[in-house]
């Protein structure tokens, strides 16, 4: 109850918070998007490129974040950034690495080989096959690469209020550094709820996304 | 006009490689069907795909149109040839007016014009362009979706068409229909077809010329009906099987075994007449004529040879039994012989559109059209 009221009580800064939260993690998300998708189309083309690019990022992942806000104070510190926003989104774009760039491996290695040689035979250069069959039928699995890093990170975010990052992980460091349970609860409760949030609308987003001939088939 | 001159492909290192297709030779001619026939890894599907450069030939040239394949760009290559693959390969993604202007928008035609092309096509396989424009390939019928693969290939009108085992994936009864459609289209389209089948009687069906590969090798290179009337080898003797002859009566048109000639009797001459007939001719039996020019009746060989005193006189037609079969001058023998089974006709009258008399296939007449042509291909 006493919890309640004081969630209440600071639902501006609740909101702040949250939108400190998202920012940090859809600006590292879409970077980590944009890198991890492309280079997971590329290693589509060597097998053993792509077993070595997959290990590396397995390795990203089983680095505590904890341990990765740290070991970057010293690398980033010589350019102003050794605490804060900056090194908060550059270990969410790593963390974000290994769920886009696998889907997308996987999803694109998946795709028929049957379009993939009607595709070649009709003519259409490799960037066309991308664009016009390989990526619209891997759109569903990237989008699942995508959402699990979104979720993944809303939590790792919650630790980066520990490098003076922001969002809602302030509620709970200062929670715990005052034995303050309201705050504690307030911010583990709103955290979970935006993954819940977040993850609901990207599957929106991955609906929208995908062609409706390949829903067709889900559904029958 | 598609022209291979030793065409050659080894897999792997040279010398230690294995020899897929080995220095063949054909030349198909403008608007004919060519199915290269053969069991499987017999080299027929690495030498098509070798035509559209799926594969890079080791050796030899490939023309067409009397242009050298090498010397042009494969992407603009394989836009001028139309390509069907077993699977169909229809993009899940597309609609299927998307599917069928993949090609005419790779090359850039006006959006008008292409959709206009693809509700054509629909129209001319018997699916309604309204309701099949903008559904997905995932709501078609099996059938459905190999049409649609088929007319994807001709949808920026190519000249040449590849067509790899087309119609594999379809049921005996789709597959016959979607033949049938296929062949009456091309009468129309006259493309030049490479046609890869491992189904002799698909390849008997749609040739016009048939390459049988054995182990990398052609092996013979004729028409259907030569290649089942002059096996050249051993080889494909056996493959044709036992029945090839059968299989050529498909091949075989009624006219072709005809005899225009045929005496026949009426219904008011004596029985005598058609006794004297079979006798001198050799005819199994003797067909009798209605006045208006209809076949109405045979007079079978057991009336006359029989020993009832009264088969040796009253007229033909009071011995005759109505004839239980006629069969059009441009049916296949095939068909007719079974005609003759199933009746047990040895004689079988042969009419035209209007039920007219106009000869008579027997037994003997249709042996003799089958027997082997004098030039080899």
């Amino acid at each position: 109850m006493e919890t309640l009221t004081y969630a209440y009580d600071n639902l501006d800064l609740i909101a702040e918070r949250a939108i400190e939260h998202v920012s940090i993690v859809a600006v590292a998300v879409s970077i980590a998007v944009v890198t991890a998708v492309p280079i997971g189309i590329a290693i589509t083309q060597s097998k053993r490129v792509a077993d070595a690019v997959l290990y590396l990022a397995s390795m990203m992942i089983t680095v505590p974040s904890i341990a990765l806000f740290g070991l970057m104070i010293p690398l980033l510190s010589p350019f102003g950034h050794g605490i804060g926003y900056v090194p908060a989104v550059i270990a969410i774009i790593l963390y974000s690495q290994l769920p886009i760039i696998r889907n997308t491996y996987a999803a694109i290695a998946d795709v028929d080989p049957a379009l993939r040689e009607a595709g070649i035979g009709m003519g259409m250069s490799s960037s066309q096959r991308l664009r016009q069959v390989e990526i619209p039928l891997a759109i569903p699995v990237i989008m699942a690469g995508v959402r699990t890093a979104a979720v993944m990170n809303i939590g790792v975010t919650a630790i980066a209020a520990y490098i003076g990052a922001g969002g809602l992980g302030e509620f709970i460091s200062r929670g715990i550094s005052q034995s303050d349970p309201r705050q504690l609860i307030t911010g583990a409760v709103a955290v979970s709820l935006l993954a819940i949030a977040v993850d609901l609308l990207l599957a929106l987003v991955q609906k929208l996304l995908t062609s409706k001939g390949l829903s067709i088939g889900a559904a029958a | 006009m598609i022209r291979l001159e030793h065409l050659t492909k080894v897999f792997g290192a040279p010398g230690s490689g294995v020899t897929a297709v080995n220095d063949v030779n054909f030349e198909v001619p403008a608007g004919e069907i060519c199915v290269l026939l053969g069991p499987s890894g017999c080299g027929k599907t690495t030498t098509m795909k070798m035509i559209n450069r799926l594969i890079e030939p080791t050796g030899g040239k490939v023309y067409i149109d009397g242009r050298d394949t090498d010397m042009i760009d494969p992407i603009q290559l394989r836009r001028s040839i139309g390509y069907v693959i077993q699977q169909i390969g229809l993009f899940p993604n597309k609609t299927v007016a998307e599917n069928i202007c993949v090609v005419p928008d790779l090359l850039g035609w006006d959006r008008k014009k292409s959709r206009a092309r693809a509700a054509e096509l629909l129209e001319m396989v018997a699916m309604e362009p309204a309701s099949f424009m903008e559904r997905y390939p995932k709501e078609l019928s099996g059938g459905q979706q190999q049409r649609v693969g088929v007319i994807r290939a001709l949808a920026a009108d190519p000249p040449v068409m590849l067509m790899d085992e087309p119609f594999g994936a379809l049921d005996p009864i789709n597959r016959e229909v979607i033949q049938d459609e296929f062949l009456r289209m091309q009468e129309t389209l006259r493309k030049t077809i490479i046609f890869v089948s491992h189904d002799l009687d698909e390849a008997v069906k749609m040739a016009d010329k048939i390459a049988i590969f054995r182990a990398g090798r052609l092996e013979q290179f004729s028409t259907p009906d030569r290649l089942l009337a002059n096996p050249a080898t051993p080889f494909i003797e056996t493959f044709l099987g036992s029945d090839r002859t059968l299989k050529r009566l498909r091949l075989l048109r009624v006219a072709e075994a005809m005899l225009a000639e045929v005496d026949v009797v009426r219904r008011e001459d004596p029985v005598e007449k058609a006794g004297e007939l079979m006798r001198a001719k050799g005819y199994p039996a003797v067909l009798m004529l209605e006045p208006d020019g209809r076949p109405g009746g045979v007079v079978s060989g057991d009336v006359i040879s029989g020993g009832q005193a009264s088969a040796r006189s009253g007229t033909c037609g009071d011995h005759a039994e109505p004839i239980r079969a006629a069969v059009p001058v441009e049916a296949d023998l095939h068909s007719t012989v079974a005609l003759m089974f199933t009746h047990d006709m040895p004689i079988m009258p042969c009419v035209d559109e209007d039920g007219q008399f106009q000869g008579a296939v027997t037994y003997r007449s249709i042996i003799k059209s089958l027997s082997i042509p004098e030039t080899p291909a």
